[in-house]
């Protein structure tokens, strides 16, 4: 464990600019996003969590797969992978978490990802601790934590006028060279210890005996009911750090084109509908228990993980307050349990 | 890393009739380095790219025992489909795959073959057909039947097959029927799966590989079932709306299972694990 004092921040985040496009969190008119900055000062880490998640740097709303030109007797193809070296810079460990369970789907045995993946590889991930975790929060119900340090490089613990550093790989070890920082002290290892246990994490699920409940229950009535007030806008989607699902478009003009990638979403009625006009799951009932099923059945079936990692954007960008916690409680046919009032 | 998104360019050199709203499209590609990887197997899909326009999922209707082209046999209902159908011989388009599982052709050899086919169902169909019928392959199989059904007589797909090449094949039977009567045909008439109880083949040592409109899938599974076929021994192959086909958009599954990698070939008893969602 290292110090770094807050006012050395500036400093390395600028130089971390000369050789890594950084994604940090930034603050624009109170919408926080991982946007990529020129210099340390436009980045804000006095935030709780950002409104979209840090995925996008990995996975973008939007990116081109390859263009095209069209000749008569000739096609050439252009793949537009990005190769740059990127830093993620002051994402939350939920978050960073999500990236080990995407990766699941765009590295399996069958098919690999390579516009996902060539990102993944050149991706250096500096976490920030949370300390004061909001109340949407569940992350400690999915095996994470405010503090966790699944799938990060390197972790920033916020002890008020320091950092204390946990270093927790070699690639995070890179991030620092050139920077002579000191061992943490005593006295701040107590103060990390102190911030991590004052960072409760309030609300909770329980995911035991969830999937068992799941496996039986696609026909339950349960569904008929649960869905009526979600309006099918996919803001849950648009802001959940691992839904992965995407379309394929044609940009083009003349003879030339883009085949795009886009995020998509399971709680559009356009998603499934086939050319011929059936479509598998024509109403919000089969679709809002397609998104439930995937993240907590489907998901596990599969790889073996829950697709959540609670950090309870869902809940708090959902325009009609329905609650994740709710839906599983009401699966598990218990009530959430909460230790605040 | 090979990019699972990327079409080899390729170049429709024939296309033929088949309905007032069916053609198939022989394709090659324009690197011929690409056969050496693109091997398919009867049952299988692939993803065909119009430029300027999009990709869909379409089965490969020819044989993988036909080498240097593909073809694919597309119904007129959508936009990509739509676009396709506007193209001429000649014309450059993307092609990705194979894609998905396959029929599996080694556990029926030695066994007689019941095909059970509606409208554009046939396409899928047809590459197991050709497969078990050309060359060496014919001897490992036994009797091969084929119930086949459309709207009209319009409507029938692959009237060369039906008519002059399936019947005169040795130990292959073609029944044929259409909806509803109509002058010159002197066929049956009827739903194909009403049709299949009439011949009511036996489920002895015998596969039945079906495909169709879901509802006609729905029916002749039923039939099936009723004739003493056991689950494992009823074949159909699913269709869905896809993007990627490799597992990741997200919107072909049925429960845990993507129909574009763990499908579109599933037996019965596999399909009644499977949410009835498709």
């Amino acid at each position: 464990m290292l110090l770094l004092k807050k006012e050395q921040l500036l400093a390395w985040l600028n130089k971390l600019t000369q050789a890594y496009q950084v994604f940090a969190p930034v603050n624009e008119e109170g919408c926080v996003s991982f946007k990529q900055i020129e210099a340390g000062d436009q980045c804000t880490l006095d935030y709780t969590n950002s409104k979209v998640p840090p995925k996008e740097v990995l996975f973008p709303r939007s990116e081109y797969l390859f263009c095209y030109r069209c000749e008569k007797e000739h096609v050439e193809l252009k793949e537009q992978i990005d190769e740059h070296k990127k830093v993620i810079f002051g994402l939350r460990p939920c978050d960073a978490r999500s990236f080990l369970l995407l990766d699941n789907v765009f590295r399996n045995e069958r098919f690999q990802d390579p516009y996902y993946l060539t990102r993944r590889k050149n991706t250096v991930l500096v976490g920030l601790g949370c300390n004061q975790p909001p109340a949407t929060c569940f992350c400690t119900s999915l095996g994470s934590g405010p503090f966790a340090t699944e799938g990060l490089d390197l972790l920033l613990v916020d002890i008020g006028d320091r950092y204390v550093l946990e270093v927790l790989t070699e690639r995070g070890q890179e991030l620092l060279s050139g920077m002579e920082l000191p061992a943490a002290d005593q006295e701040a290892r107590e103060a990390a210890q102190k911030v991590k246990e004052g960072a409760a994490v309030s609300s909770r699920v329980t995911l035991e005996g969830l999937k068992s409940k799941l496996d039986v229950s696609f026909d339950h009535p349960l569904w008929d009911l649960i869905h009526e007030k979600c309006l099918g806008c996919a803001a849950c989607t648009y802001t959940c750090p691992t839904c992965h699902c995407f379309d394929i478009v044609d940009e083009a003009q003349g003879n030339e084109g883009c085949r795009v990638r886009s995020w998509d979403a399971c709680m559009f009625p356009l998603f499934t509908l086939h050319g011929s006009g059936h479509n598998p799951r024509p109403t919000n009932k089969e679709r809002f228990r397609q998104r439930v099923m995937h993240k907590f059945k489907y998901f596990v079936d599969n790889f073996n993980a829950t697709a959540c990692v609670g950090c309870g954007r869902c809940i708090l960008n959902c325009p009609v307050n329905l609650d994740i916690r709710e839906v599983i409680a009401e699966i598990q046919g218990t009530e959430v349990r909460s230790n605040k009032q | 890393m090979d990019n699972p998104l990327k079409p080899y360019p390729a170049t429709i050199v024939k296309i033929t009739d088949e309905t007032p709203d069916v053609k198939t499209f022989q394709i090659v590609f324009d690197d011929p380095g690409v056969w050496d990887h693109f091997r398919h197997k009867p049952g299988q899909v692939a993803q065909i790219s119009v430029f300027g326009v999009g990709e869909a999922t379409i089965s490969i209707t020819s044989s993988p025992t036909r080498k240097g082209l593909l073809e694919f046999s597309v119904k007129r209902v959508g936009l990509l489909t739509g676009a396709l159908h506007q193209l001429e011989a000649g014309s450059k388009v993307g092609i990705r795959g194979p894609l998905g599982n396959h029929f599996p052709y080694e556990e029926m050899k030695g066994s007689d073959l019941l095909f059970i086919g509606g409208g554009i169902g046939l396409a899928p169909l047809r590459a197991l057909i050709d497969f078990v019928l050309d060359g060496e392959n014919r001897s490992h199989y036994g009797q091969v039947e084929i119930i086949y059904g459309a709207r009209s007589a319009a409507d029938l797909c692959f009237k060369d097959d039906l008519f002059n090449r399936w019947p005169h094949m040795p130990g292959t039977k073609v029944y044929l029927t259409i909806d509803r009567p109509e002058e010159g045909w002197n066929g049956h008439v009827g739903f194909v799966p009403s049709y299949l109880e009439e011949i009511s083949p036996s489920p002895r040592n015998r596969f039945a590989i079906t495909c169709g409109p879901p509802v006609m899938i729905k029916f002749v599974l039923s039939a099936l079932q009723k004739l003493g076929f056991p689950d494992e021994r009823i074949i159909t192959t699913l269709e869905m709306k896809m993007k990627c086909g490799v597992g990741k958009c997200g919107r072909c599954n049925i429960g845990s299972k993507f129909v574009c990698v763990d499908g579109p070939v599933f037996y019965l008893s596999q399909l009644k694990e499977l949410p009835p969602e498709f």
